[in-house]
């Protein structure tokens, strides 16, 4: 895909939906396209602003090389993650087959 | 007004259980309450500590020990239990705290009326067909309708402020770094921040006081001191520089009751020796454009772990296991978060994130340095906190663009990781209703002391009627 200029700002619903791993009916890409294009209008002032020069900013406080005593602490008991999952078998979570055999 | 006489733990704890049972069938600010557990606590607790027996609610996004957390979300409806402590849940209850119950949210917290919480909608004690606002909704309703003393919520882009002014009640939203978000269902981890909504300036000190601090299971978490914020919480206004923005008073969407009740607080401050001070934050113009590609970005990110494979919801038809994700979030999720999920992804996407979310990053540099230009002029900026007062229920429900607009004013000071309270000053009249309005209080990163102590200052202004004389 090409980078875009400014101008009418696009977005294909479906295939990003795909690349998030979200199935939508086609009720809902069809109401989702009509809103994004209100709000990729929003977001596309963007492109007016002048960051020439501007460092970008990920963090609002950033605090780096944080560390802590390498000490053993408890952490959470396998019986007490197994409880909330959906489906768990000998003592682990169970999954569709992700391999075929 | 926290513990005062010879009322026991137990006849408040009991007091809660009882407006809830009268009112919240109208209001709906709670999820779930647990007040067998509540009264159990109340009667063990230490009332020598800062929250001695006082129950606390939380937004239930935030984890407490063996409490539902269904983050207003389908995905974490059934059968969910936090097996863990939230940080600030631990600190709360290492403060004598009870916690004994879930409020109300937008779903994992994306959205600014309540309205899209799976579950139900939370209307406005003030005007049970408005919004309470959002996405801490229930936490401002339940604070307002006297069913919980004090509440935490969460403010990513003004969840915690804006509810708290549709509903009348103090909200504080710390700096970023302040309190730890261990616990707290990460939704954008750059702009999070947990924070009390309660009655008074007084009592949001307190329970700031009890969750504040460093914490090694949260990296972002600050090692700065915690200052004691009730010592300077009765300094007063007199000397005290505020910034008003232009571009706050001057926005055409502000609606013309609001901008006069906070331009009537402000004189009123002036007369009691503020010094009103005028000035520019140019770049607010685009703090809408630049949260909602950044917030939906870490959305898209954050949300990736509802799969349907170690706890919530799972659908699995049995054609395999990237069917089983696709078909567990499409059930899971409702439209916002989905919208969000899209525009996140989209954002980031090949070809697209130098346009959209690199630039964002540059953008929000611009108001991280416009504040902390501003803030070398005057000690708070003050300003309305939401152009209108609480709208109706269902107003927006097709154009959720609408909403977003109206973030305008509160989501500066997330994205440049400062404080902001908002605190009560009056009401409008709209169709019979008296709706509360909010003043912002905007302080620098880790100045949460001198917003506090205008904040106090502003209600005994308020509520002496007129004007002390000087």
């Amino acid at each position: 895909m090409s980078e875009k200029g400014a101008g009418s700002p696009e977005i294909d619903v479906r295939y990003t939906a795909d690349l998030a791993r979200l199935s939508l009916t086609d009720e809902e890409v069809a109401r989702f396209q009509h809103q994004f294009g209100d709000i990729l209008k929003l977001v596309d002032t963007l492109t007016t602003l002048d960051v020439e020069g501007v460092e970008p900013t990920a963090h609002p406080a950033p605090v780096l090389d944080i560390t802590r005593e390498d000490e053993v602490q408890a952490g959470l008991l396998r019986d007490q993650v197994l409880e909330n999952a959906p489906d768990n078998a000998l003592n682990q979570i169970r999954v569709p087959k992700v391999v075929d055999a | 007004m926290l513990l005062h006489g010879e009322t026991t733990s137990r006849e408040i704890v009991e007091s809660v259980a009882t407006a809830i049972a009268s009112r919240d069938h109208t209001i709906g600010g709670y999820l779930s309450s647990d007040f067998e557990r509540a009264v159990v606590e109340a009667e063990a607790a230490d009332l020598s500590l800062p929250l001695g027996g006082i129950p606390i609610a939380l937004k239930d996004n935030i984890n407490a020990e063996d409490h539902p957390c269904s983050c207003g979300s389908r995905f974490l409806k059934n059968g969910y239990l936090a097996p863990y402590d939230a940080t600030v849940s631990s600190m709360l209850k290492r403060s004598g705290a009870v916690l004994f119950g879930r409020t109300n949210l937008d779903e994992f917290a994306m959205g600014s009326s309540t309205e899209n919480s799976a579950f139900k909608k939370t209307r406005n004690p003030h005007d049970l067909g408005r919004i309470p606002g959002g996405s801490s909704g229930g936490s401002a309703a339940v604070v307002a309708a006297d069913m919980a003393v004090a509440a935490l919520g969460s403010d990513t882009g003004g969840s915690i402020r804006q509810p708290a002014s549709h509903c009348g009640v103090v909200g504080l939203k710390p700096s970023y770094g302040r309190v730890s978000r261990y616990g707290l269902v990460a939704f954008a981890s750059s702009l999070d921040q947990i924070g009390p909504l309660t009655k008074t300036v007084e009592d949001a000190a307190l329970v700031l006081q009890a969750i504040a601090g460093n914490d090694p299971k949260d990296s972002t978490c600050l090692p700065s001191e915690v200052p004691d914020y009730a010592s300077s919480l009765e300094g007063g206004i007199r000397g005290m520089k505020i910034g008003l923005p232009r571009e706050f008073f001057e926005d055409q969407a502000l609606d013309s009751g609001v901008r006069a009740k906070v331009e009537e607080a402000l004189a009123k401050l002036e007369a009691e020796g503020a010094e009103l001070v005028e000035l520019s934050l140019p770049s607010t113009a685009y703090a809408v454009a630049v949260y909602y590609i950044l917030a939906p970005a870490e959305a898209s990110s954050n949300l990736s772990r509802y799969d349907g494979v170690r706890y919530g919801k799972r659908v699995d038809e049995g054609d395999g296991i990237i069917s089983m994700y696709r078909d567990s979030r499409a059930k899971g999720f409702g439209s916002e978060v989905k919208r969000r999920i899209i525009l996140g992804t989209y954002v980031l996407s090949s070809g697209y994130s130098g346009k959209y979310y690199l630039k964002a990053q540059k953008a929000r540099t611009l108001i991280q340095q416009e504040y902390q230009e501003a803030f070398k002029k005057v000690d708070v900026i003050i300003g309305p906190v939401s152009p209108t007062p609480a709208r109706k229920i269902g107003e927006h429900a097709e154009s959720p663009l609408e909403d977003y607009l109206a973030d305008v004013y509160t989501i500066s000071a997330n994205l440049a990781g400062i404080c902001g309270l908002s605190v009560p000053c009056g009401t409008v009249e709209r169709q019979g209703s008296h709706l509360p309005v909010g003043l912002q209080i905007l302080g620098p990163h880790l100045a949460e002391s001198k917003i506090l102590q205008a904040g106090r200052a502003w209600e005994q202004v308020r509520d002496s009627g007129s004007p002390a004389p000087s």
